[in-house]
């Protein structure tokens, strides 16, 4: 079957040796099991991400992404632009929507792009891979893939927010998305019922505001222990690193006992796909994620 | 007080929801809210702040200026987004609350020190230098915000957890030595410039 080809903007984080270079070896794995080609989109930049705002205001963070969508667009013309990353995909797709509903400010960061000799015309597509997962590849193939399937292991699984609001997965709802247990299951893990799976981690709050985000965190892990959960799995890079690693904060401060690993879906399907521990990134756990390990290795 | 302050104020006078649907993102749909309460309630850093955006979007309309300006409820933001979907009239107000904090930090009234205005300015001088995110720099400016002393500490807090990352490869030590960056690096600080210039002269920054 032909490989579907999308153009690929994998943001900050997913670089080599940044904070989700783990999670972007098990998306590999991911889309070639499911013959997905990512062509990586040239000399892409930072989208701001959620605090550019306080310093970049509204022109010049909006160009930022708007930048990643004309080099798209140059590069891979007819190609949808996919991110992995929620904060990613959110700028990107802000930015699209913004630009296309106001005349105005297209025209003024096509002024601003002019100075990096590029155009944005308007016809990309911002989407998240879980998208493509999902509309694009279907559940059924999803299934089909599995050759070890996960029995046994119990997933909270942790929507967050970036990637559910503003926009979400088509179909879903924004209290209650069900795409994410969809996905335990569909590769032979059960999805624990628990109360935390949109709670926001604190996002870039966790370095300004240590305290308060790490309530947030208490609140999302206490309740994946109560219900039962082996591992919490989660869709975002920012909630992923949060989530794992302010747990030895909590513990330092609060006396909690807290050893809860958070891993993303690619790093589940990677293993229900046949691949190693370490094509799904297992050893860039800071909690490792034994129980996973343990199925990989049989 | 900022030349820019000084000009907001002799033009807008005491019409301070004009001034904010001229001059901050997304500011034309405050005077839709209808005061239901529903972003009060969906704030998970609701008892953090002091005023929710509920109240915010009214004192913009009782013309509250300096105390609108000055609070530090914008900056309580974690872009969670839950009061834009909650919202019954549709209000972005995620936006809403950044354009806030942006105009505010912009014309030098938001509050002095505080950590999310400290870091978001660390985090964008960080990434317009090279195009991209330097993570290990970043990290290092923030420990370092509140002077050389307070950064070791704050360092050596955060040691186990940093060569924990380091080991795990999700943090490179030899970022410190540049790192990731666009080629075209040149090209998109002319282009922010422009972009910025064009803002200033829109909003009454310039």
């Amino acid at each position: 079957m032909a490989k579907k080809q999308y153009a690929f903007y994998p943001g900050c984080s997913s670089q080599k040796k940044a904070s989700a270079d783990n999670f972007l070896r098990s998306i590999d794995v991911v889309c070639e099991k499911l013959d997905i080609q990512l062509n990586e989109i040239p000399d892409w930049n930072c989208c701001g991400a959620s605090i550019g705002y306080a310093e970049g205001g509204e022109l010049p963070r909006l160009v930022l992404s708007a930048r990643n969508l004309a080099l798209a667009e140059t590069h891979y013309a007819g190609q949808d632009m996919v991110s992995v990353c929620p904060a990613c995909w959110l700028a990107s797709r802000e930015t699209a929507e913004r630009l296309h509903e106001n005349g105005a400010l297209f025209a003024e960061a096509n002024e601003a792009l002019k100075e990096a000799g590029l155009q944005f015309k308007g016809e990309v597509k911002a989407r998240h891979f879980v998208e493509v997962l999902i509309e694009d590849i279907g559940w059924e193939r999803m299934k089909e893939a599995v050759v070890r399937p996960l029995e046994g292991l119990k997933f909270a699984g942790y929507v967050g927010c970036q990637t559910n609001r503003p926009f979400g997965i088509a179909g879903e709802s924004f209290e209650n998305p069900k795409y994410l247990d969809k996905m335990i299951e569909t590769v032979g893990a059960e999805a624990v019922k628990y109360d935390q799976k949109v709670t926001c981690c604190g996002g870039a709050l966790a370095f300004s505001e240590p305290d308060k985000a790490q309530k947030q965190i208490r609140d999302i892990v206490e309740s994946a222990y109560d219900h039962g959960a082996d591992m919490i799995v989660t869709p975002c890079q920012l909630c992923q690193a949060n989530v794992e690693i302010y747990q030895s904060e909590i513990n330092k401060k609060q006396g909690t006992n807290f050893q809860m690993p958070v891993v993303y879906y690619s790093q589940l399907m990677t293993i229900a796909y046949g691949g190693t521990a370490e094509q799904a990134g297992l050893d860039g756990q800071l909690i490792r994620a034994e129980k996973l390990e343990k199925l990989a290795s049989k | 007080m900022t030349t820019a302050n000084q000009q907001a104020l002799a033009k807008y006078k005491n019409d301070f929801l004009k001034e904010v649907e001229a001059n901050v993102e997304e500011g034309h749909w405050v005077r839709m809210c209808m005061q239901c309460g529903v972003c009060a309630g969906s704030c998970p850093l609701g008892p953090h702040w002091e005023h929710s955006p509920q109240k915010i979007f009214m004192m913009i309309r009782a013309g509250k200026r300096e105390e609108v300006l000055t609070s530090d409820s914008m900056w309580m933001c974690t872009s969670c987004y839950n009061c834009i979907v909650r919202c019954p009239r549709k209000l972005p107000i995620t936006h809403i609350m950044h354009g806030l904090a942006n105009y505010a930090h912009r014309l030098g009234l938001a509050p002095k020190g505080q950590p999310t205005r400290e870091i978001a300015k660390l985090f964008w001088n960080n990434l317009i230098k090279t195009g991209r995110v330097n993570e290990l720099k970043f990290s290092l400016a923030m420990y370092f915000k509140d002077g050389f002393s307070q950064g070791v500490k704050n360092a050596l807090a955060m040691q186990s957890i940093g060569l924990g990352l380091m080991k795990a490869k999700r943090l490179n030590p030899f970022e410190i030595l540049g790192g990731h960056r666009c080629k075209d690096a040149a090209g998109i600080q002319k282009m922010i410039a422009k972009a910025r210039e064009i803002e200033d002269r829109k909003k009454g920054f310039a």
